[in-house]
């Protein structure tokens, strides 16, 4: 298999990656908007993440955030794949800030809040195998 | 064409998203639940059976249906507590206990709210267990804790763990609970301003004293118009 071939592969990997993060975003997003996560009745631990003062920056909620990010990975993916040349560095650079992200919620909810929300961990582990995408892609000719 | 693909996938991604979102927004939006007049507070004024802030005949009612392990309704309690001295002697408070049996201890703080309630000291049990939640609820055994917030708001601790256990006191905390399923209440705090529920966006200060106030000046008028 070629260099070429392969990272076009690694590209679509990342962009279908991307949409299962971005699913799981949208639907934390919805329940930040619907204001679900200023009550009890699902599971306790994801109101303590999602209902906490860390899951908002603002009145903006970090899922919201998160949407974005992942709209965007699929997006900088999509264009790399078409061989835009500027859209590697994008992707590159949006997945670093991802990575960053996650590891200081993963943080909180281990070290401050003391509880795990399952929804963000599945955001956490789509951000870990995203980042080990890029890191895997082969170095661009140019 | 090539050159436009990327543009195209990307958007109808957008438009997807978007849509996807509004669908399940739409679709998760609260229906506001209203208590009907004949399960109205008015219509069954047995202050005796409620716990009641504020002034008893008060025109306006606040009914909270609280579990006392949930991190929401602490936030909620004092903002409550506040808009009823606010608003004195024009508003009322009344608790109802509906613990969450996905929190483990939630049955049995209601419990220790209600046993504190048999010796006169509901609210000062109910002001305790919101503050301290964040201990009690870790703690394998909060019962220790129970007594020990007893002991501190000057309850006959014997007395006390007696009424825990008896039927009585699980009877009140099972007929809050009834009230509130039979009302379609599936979350906590869910609370009615005069038998309509607060929205979620009002569930603050400002949001309160809106709603309550508006509360006020409707029963007042209806009062004069009553003259």
């Amino acid at each position: 298999m070629s260099v070429v071939r392969f990272r076009n592969i690694l590209y679509v990997i990342v962009a279908i990656v991307s949409l299962a993060g971005l699913a799981d975003a949208i639907y934390l997003t919805v329940q930040a908007l619907t204001g679900e996560t200023l009550a009890c009745g699902g599971s306790p631990d994801c109101f303590r993440v999602l209902g906490s003062q860390y899951a908002r920056i603002g009145r903006i909620p970090v899922a919201a955030l998160g949407t974005l990010a992942y709209f965007s990975v699929f997006t900088f993916a999509t264009f790399a794949l078409f061989g835009y040349a500027r859209a590697r560095l994008f992707l590159t650079l949006t997945v670093t800030a991802m990575f960053l992200a996650t590891l200081w919620f993963l943080y909180v909810q281990a070290f401050v809040l003391h509880a795990y929300c399952r929804y963000c961990l599945f955001s956490a582990a789509v951000t870990f195998l995203l980042s080990g995408l890029v890191i895997a892609l082969p170095p661009s000719e140019s | 064409m090539k050159r436009y693909l990327p543009f195209i996938i990307v958007a109808v991604l957008g438009v997807a998203a978007i849509s996807g979102g509004a669908i399940l927004y739409r679709a998760k939006l609260p229906h506001l639940l209203s208590i009907p007049e004949d399960k109205a507070i008015s219509s069954n004024p047995d202050t005796e059976k409620m716990h009641i802030r504020g002034n008893p005949d008060a025109p306006v009612t606040i009914e909270e249906f609280g579990d006392f392990e949930c991190p929401p309704c602490s936030t909620m309690a004092p903002y409550l507590d506040d808009r009823v001295n606010e608003f004195k002697p024009h508003v009322r408070l009344v608790f109802r206990n509906f613990p969450l049996s996905a929190h483990k201890h939630a049955h049995e703080a209601a419990l220790a709210a209600e046993a504190a309630g048999m010796q006169g000291k509901f609210w000062e049990m109910h002001d305790v267990l919101y503050r301290e939640q964040s201990t009690w609820s870790k703690g394998d055994n909060p019962h220790e804790l129970f007594d020990a917030y007893a002991g501190t708001i000057g309850l006959n601790v014997a007395e006390f763990n007696k009424d825990m256990e008896s039927e009585k006191v699980k009877e009140r905390v099972d007929s809050d609970h009834a009230r509130g399923l039979s009302l379609g209440i599936k979350m906590t705090p869910t609370v009615f301003i005069n038998n309509h529920e607060l929205p979620q966006e009002k569930r603050n200060p400002e949001g309160l004293h809106g709603v309550i106030d508006e509360a006020v000046k409707e029963t007042s008028q209806t009062k004069g118009k009553q003259k």
